[in-house]
């Protein structure tokens, strides 16, 4: 890991830390655990887009496969909760194979539908056949470490955020590595990379594997974290949101999903007071986003920060 | 034997949203290799701007019928200006998609805003008894529908094949680069080719809604089953879209009588996947290689 991303990395972590401390509100936390959920979710897809040059609008598939798994095994079949998470996640990455192999031979558009119709029939299967159909189910176990039970927001906001640093670490590296490398390449021109040997076919399986990863690994948190769970919030709409953390924060940069996921969840926070107007904000949002503010946020505030350095 | 003519039918009426919206993919699809994913919420837009001029202003019928089909227009006007415009010559495919979905989501939150969550009908264009055709019973408006799709149809063939812009949009189609060297204003066909896709997708709403109500989140939905009737045929072939859009409906229809209503939308989905990782030349498509695109 290069030195500038291990003391962000380290400085983040403290406010991590700290924030719980100075701030001793639940309702604050609660809102805090949803952004390490979801920036889970949107680091996977920033690597996905943003280094992997593929789109996926089907993240809520993955989210909802880790959601369900994990909460029907732990409460109907007896599993330890993380034994069931664990579980979940090997599910999402399987299922995530099959639709990996045949989607990403498509381009653009077609991966991006398809991914979408990937997300529905899930979402539709989730209805039909879930627990409860579409009023969903309720009484999943709490996470619980080596016999301790999470009951607190506390140990929830330690606990997500503690993975979602992991996550960041894990995947700095990964783009620092060879693969990241090479993954850049593939962004740059696929035809030259193949040229040189990468095997491009190979490592987009690989990334869009490791997006799922990510994405039923919140689904799994979700699930035992609430401990209820309807179809409905695994539908499109969650899946443009995550597309929209990922464009709002900045597709170039990892700290993007973080970022983005924070603007997109505390949004709705902000407009509790006008219940109709939440679609059209995250309409006229992401439309400004994509039309003026292109490269996202993160890199948008690290120019500003840098041009002031050189004054 | 009843029962299934009477699910045909039936089939037949949801199939011509299907192919309208399909139609819409395609004319923009062929002028600008987009795939525009906000093409469903025009079908919205027709229905409940429709439901607003002739039931909440109390127009009469031709009035709000027309200036719906301007508002649609005026959507796709605006969609292509302020969004397709300046992002279109990037050549960023990611972000061409993207923002088709942002204008979805945009256009879904300003209906939202206006006429809230609440399903909105009007009556059917005319009052009668339902015609009943070897024991099926066959309500007027699903002639309304299934005759309105057909004469859009040959609007469109008699556009594309005898005025002089309807053929240099098809040149569009065939080789853009050829077309802008013979004197053809590309970005005018662009323009048109948007509003087109919007005044029909509006249309197949507006004759829709006193059968299956409208409300302002259908668009999504209708996005995907339109593109499904799309590269059933084969994406970018006009004709491809209407059989591609009637086979969906009638499908559906049966999937909802005969094995389960829930799976209904799950059928769109599972030939379009099937589709594209399978045959994306379409069913009805030859199996040639398709043809190059920009993206």
């Amino acid at each position: 890991m290069k030195k500038d991303n291990a003391l962000t990395i380290f400085v983040f972590s403290l406010l991590i830390l700290i924030f719980p401390l100075i701030y001793k509100d639940t309702y604050l936390l609660t809102i805090g655990i949803f952004i390490g959920i979801n920036a889970l979710v949107a680091i996977g897809l920033t690597i996905l887009m943003g280094y992997a040059g593929q789109i996926s609008i089907g993240q809520a598939g993955f989210y909802g496969i880790g959601a369900y798994v994990s909460a029907i095994l732990s409460l109907y079949f007896g599993l330890p909760v993380l034994l069931s998470m664990l579980l979940a996640i090997v599910v999402a990455c399987i299922v995530s194979i099959f639709i990996a192999i045949p989607a990403l031979r498509l381009k653009g558009h077609y991966l991006a539908v398809a991914t979408l119709g990937f997300g529905e029939i899930v979402y539709l299967i989730l209805n039909e056949w879930g627990p409860g159909g579409p009023s969903g189910f309720g009484d999943i176990p709490r996470i619980s470490l080596f016999g301790y039970t999470f009951t607190t927001s506390y140990e929830y906001f330690y606990f997500v955020w503690s993975i979602v640093i992991i996550v960041m670490i894990f995947s700095f590296n990964l783009i620092n590595s060879m693969t990241g490398k090479a993954l850049k390449a593939i962004h740059g021109s696929e035809t030259a990379s193949a040229t040189v040997g990468i095997n491009i076919v190979k490592l987009k399986i690989k990334v869009f594997i490791l997006s799922a990863f990510y994405a039923s690994m919140a689904g799994a948190i979700y699930a035992h974290y609430v401990t209820f769970l309807s179809p409905s919030s695994f539908s499109l709409f969650y899946s443009v949101m995550v597309l929209m953390m990922v464009v709002v924060g900045g597709i170039s940069n990892l700290w993007g999903g973080v970022v983005g996921a924070f603007i997109i969840t505390i949004l709705p926070e902000l407009l509790r007071g006008f219940k109709e107007l939440d679609v059209l904000v995250y309409g006229i949002i992401l439309t400004i986003a994509l039309l003026f503010v292109r490269k996202g946020f993160v890199p948008l505030i690290l120019e500003g920060y840098r041009r002031w350095l050189q004054k | 034997m009843t029962l299934l003519l009477q699910f045909i039918f039936s089939g037949l009426t949801t199939g011509s949203v299907y192919a309208l919206v399909g139609i819409g993919f395609n004319i923009v699809y062929n002028s600008t290799s987009i795939i525009n994913l906000a093409q469903g919420e025009f079908v919205v837009i027709g229905g409940l701007m429709m439901w607003f001029f002739f039931v909440g202003l109390k127009l009469p019928f031709l009035v709000s019928f027309t200036l719906t089909l301007a508002v649609a227009g005026l959507v796709g006007f605006l969609m292509e200006r302020l969004t397709i415009r300046p992002l279109i010559k990037k050549g960023d495919l990611l972000l061409m998609i993207m923002v088709t979905i942002a204008v979805s989501i945009l256009i879904r939150g300003l209906l939202m805003f206006k006429f809230g969550k609440d399903p909105y009908t009007y009556p059917p264009f005319t009052v009668g008894e339902p015609i009943v055709f070897l024991g099926a019973v066959i309500s007027q408006q699903t002639l309304w529908v299934i005759g309105i799709t057909c004469i859009c149809i040959a609007i469109l063939y008699l556009f594309f094949n005898k005025t002089m812009t309807g053929r240099a949009m098809k040149a569009c189609s065939l080789d853009i680069k050829a077309a802008r060297l013979m004197g053809i204003n590309v970005s005018q066909i662009v323009m048109l080719s948007f509003i087109i896709s919007a005044v029909i997708g509006a249309v197949g709403g507006i004759a829709i809604t006193p059968i299956s109500l409208m409300e302002y989140d259908k668009g999504a939905m209708l996005s995907v089953k339109g593109f499904c009737a799309a590269i059933m045929g084969g994406l970018g072939r006009g004709r491809g879209a209407v059989v591609g859009g009637f086979t969906l409906g009638i499908l559906e229809s049966l999937t909802a009588g005969y094995i389960h209503s829930g799976l209904k939308d799950a059928v769109a989905l599972f030939i379009m996947l099937f589709i594209l990782f399978l045959r994306p030349a379409g069913i009805f498509g030859r199996s040639e290689i398709m043809r190059l695109r920009k993206f």
